[in-house]
């Protein structure tokens, strides 16, 4: 086939505007398909990191905004298996002013001994880290939020609390490197507690804990003997894989794996259509040209062949085309104010894999919509071929 | 002279593959659009009709939400006190109420989507216009029983009528199913206000308190007064601008849809463009024939531009009718104020279906102009001669 190669090339360079157009379609939609791929992937099917794959999340079974009390601590450090458990609490509030997205950045009270353990993954410099467990009003902010807000150690961040009627006056102690390239905030929950008052019914409950298990293989385990264990408490609470847990949350947007499904299915068939369309035009154009190829000694499968590869040439141009403009669109939702609520979002790119599925899918479109009109010219006798006229 | 319609009609009807393939894709991008436009529909229609304008929401100062407010008795007594609301048999209208959010496995995720739970009293639930039993009994006082709203009935399996619901302290018998016709409250569970807030360990942490002004008149200086008492420390607004507020909830999920509808617009016209320089390149000598017979430059380009029109009007009306099915389809999204689920149904309006006819204008326009212009360029010998 590799001999046609040059007639291949010329054909779909003859009508040039047509060529454009229908590579241009095609890039357009398969930039937008190779986006909810990745989105796709990144939400439903990326791996855990190691880190996260020891990481739990205990809950309070009705609601992430229910408390459970703190006393369950104990109980779950005593399950085997357990290497540390770590608060971990939902401030939300508001800093500045919520208007601005770039506002809304989730802020968490931990404990600041266990953060990074819990957090194999956070990187922080010793002294800092030391910092962060000396002060009382300290806070940890990941590279990420430090870059956008221009955060420097010694800032005062002031948030105004919402569900927990508490307004905190925060410093900026220590820096750390996140590899999911979330902007988040930590701070300490000793703080928080005094901010609240011996008043507080909220003394003793807390909103989530985190919880680092010795081995991936123990998580499932872990998690069945902890909510076996607050069953019947006036707590029962629901404990899954932080990867589960961030589901979860994903799926609060309303049925997303559907909502992306359904367009990448629209997106697709829409391309079909296109591209069948261009290429049985281009084709039939052309019926008369397969008469006096055929008469050259042309056979119906070398004819095929040149339909088909012209078809191939220009889906995987626009294939191409689609998945660098892909690459760009991940890189810009990346950026967005939204990515920081859903994990994996942050990071998501166009990997190899993803690039290659892309061409494929273009490949398998422009061969599937061009395989009728292929298999009619390679089909059409040469005198009904030479008499037709358009 | 404008060319005839019925020309364009035929030129289509002759090339039926290309014009249906064509119109195909434009159908498939109106749809998309239509699904995204109907869903943000839905769910605005839900927030919109809740609310009574005459009614004020008092919550804690500084919450935006039921769920994160909070409201004990005494400051209850203190509302209730204010001039300006409205009297039944003598008793001021003023609702105390307990909002919290329980997990229910429903068809969509059977680990269970938060919905809101609400304590109240029989003055609350009269507060409401339109809310009406559709099934069973309100519950008792002091009793674990609930109500579930008609859109909870039908996502959850577990809200059923005699079923029994955990959470809190106990076990919650479903007695009744309600019906608040548009509204949000077909999403929430109602219950006792005293049993639901022992049931959850918060029986002087309450969270917001519904009053009824007079008349409408007497609203803002309601709120006022309410905002204004530092001692009391609460903020006010009517009942209705709470709600509207919330229709946010869908904005991400709206600007996903579009931006996606309109990259998919962009592939559309091309395609569009393609069909119609396609459409012009054959009918080279029908052109030259045209101006022979004395049709000016302008009608050729208009009867071109017309038909792109067309192509693009028959793919909006196929893109309607394939999101018409969409019509009245439930379904529920995650709300970030309430931290719940709200059920709402697609609604697929007139005005809708307008938008996508006239979205579908527009790419057979983009697709139609530059066809169009080059057909109507062409020079008449040269078109007749051409092959």
């Amino acid at each position: 086939m590799f001999r046609y190669l040059p007639l291949i090339i010329k054909n779909s360079l003859r009508n040039r505007r047509r060529s454009i157009l229908t590579v241009g379609s095609m890039a357009v939609s398969l930039c937008l398909l190779g986006t909810l791929m990745a989105m796709y992937h990144a939400l439903f099917m990326g791996e855990p990191t190691p880190a996260q794959a020891l990481r739990l999340v205990c809950r309070n079974r009705v609601s992430l905004t229910q408390p459970i009390p703190i006393y369950f601590r104990d109980k779950i450090q005593r399950i085997p298996g357990v290497r540390e458990v770590m608060v971990w609490q939902w401030f939300g509030g508001v800093y500045k002013d919520n208007r601005d997205p770039k506002n809304a950045f989730p802020r968490f009270a931990a404990e600041p001994d266990r953060l990074f353990k819990v957090h194999g993954e956070f990187q922080m410099p010793e002294d800092q880290k030391l910092a962060f467990q000396r002060e009382r009003t300290g806070c940890v902010v990941s590279q990420e939020l430090a870059d956008k807000q221009n955060f420097k150690i010694g800032d005062r961040i002031h948030l105004v609390g919402d569900y927990l009627p508490v307004n905190l006056d925060l410093k900026v102690v220590g820096i750390f490197d996140e590899p999911e390239k979330m902007a988040v905030l930590y701070f300490s929950r000793e703080y928080l507690k005094e901010a609240l008052g011996p008043q507080s019914s909220r003394q003793d409950l807390v909103g989530a804990f985190q919880i680092q298990a010795d081995s991936a293989a123990d998580v499932p385990r872990i998690a069945d003997t902890i909510d076996r264990e607050f069953d019947n408490s006036p707590f029962p609470t629901r404990t899954e894989s932080e990867k589960a847990f961030q589901l979860s949350f994903a799926s609060f947007l309303g049925n997303l794996k559907l909502f992306i499904m359904a367009i990448c299915g629209a997106v697709t068939f829409t391309i079909l259509l296109v591209s069948g369309n261009t290429i049985s035009m281009a084709v039939r154009e052309r019926i008369g040209e397969v008469g006096i190829l055929k008469t050259l000694g042309f056979t119906p499968g070398a004819i095929l062949g040149i339909v088909l590869g012209e078809a191939a040439v220009i889906s995987l141009i626009g294939g191409l085309i689609g998945a660098v403009l892909a690459s760009g669109m991940c890189n810009m939702v990346s950026h967005s104010p939204g990515a920081n609520f859903m994990a994996g979002l942050r990071t998501l790119a166009i990997t190899p894999p993803i690039g290659l599925l892309c061409l494929a899918v273009a490949l398998l479109i422009g061969i599937a919509s061009s395989f009728i009109p292929a298999w009619g010219a390679s089909r059409t006798s040469i005198l009904d071929s030479l008499r037709y006229t358009g | 002279m404008a060319i005839p319609l019925s020309y364009n009609l035929r030129n289509l009807v002759v090339r039926k593959t290309t014009t249906i393939m064509t119109a195909l894709g434009i159908a498939l991008t109106v749809a998309v659009l239509l699904a995204v436009l109907a869903l943000v529909d839905g769910l605005k229609n839900a927030f919109q009709s809740t609310g009574n304008p005459q009614q004020i929401l008092v919550l804690r100062q500084g919450s935006n939400a039921e769920l994160n407010s909070g409201i004990t008795r005494e400051q209850f007594q203190d509302i209730k006190s204010l001039a300006g609301i409205a009297r039944e048999n003598g008793e001021p209208m003023a609702s105390l109420e307990m909002m919290t959010v329980i997990n229910l496995p429903s068809v969509d995720s059977p680990d269970g989507m938060n919905v809101n739970l609400r304590g109240i009293l029989p003055l609350g639930i009269r507060m409401r216009d339109g809310l009406k039993l559709q099934a069973g009994r309100w519950f008792e006082t002091g009793k674990l029983e609930v109500v579930v709203g008609k859109s909870i009935a039908k996502r959850y399996p577990g809200a059923q009528m005699s079923k029994k619901l955990r959470f809190g302290r106990g076990e919650w018998e479903v007695v009744g199913v309600m019906d608040g016709g548009q509204s949000a409250v077909n999403s929430e569970i109602f219950g006792d206000l005293n049993a639901v807030s022992a049931g959850f360990n918060r029986p002087d942490g309450l969270s917001s308190v519904l009053v009824r002004a007079t008349d409408a008149a007497t609203v803002p200086a309601l709120i006022n007064s309410l905002n204004d008492d530092r001692r009391l420390g609460v903020a006010a607004q009517t009942e209705k601008a709470y709600y509207e507020a919330q229709t946010n909830s869908a904005a991400p999920l709206q600007f996903l849809g579009i931006f996606i509808a309109i990259i998919m617009a962009v592939g559309s016209s091309f395609a569009a463009m393609n069909t119609m320089y396609a459409a012009v390149a054959r009918r080279a000598r029908e052109i030259g024939t045209l101006r022979v017979l004395g049709f000016s430059r302008g009608s050729i380009l208009f009867s071109f531009f017309l038909e792109s029109l067309l192509l693009a009007v028959v793919g909006g009306v196929l893109g309607c009718l394939l999101a018409l099915p969409l019509d009245n389809f439930t379904t529920g999204v995650g709300s970030f104020v309430t931290f719940s689920e709200i059920a709402f149904n697609f609604h697929v309006s007139p005005e809708i279906m307008l938008t996508g006819i006239i979205f579908a204008l527009v790419m057979g326009a983009l697709g139609g102009l530059f066809p169009a212009r080059m057909a109507a360029k062409k020079e008449i010998l040269v078109a007749l001669r051409d092959i």
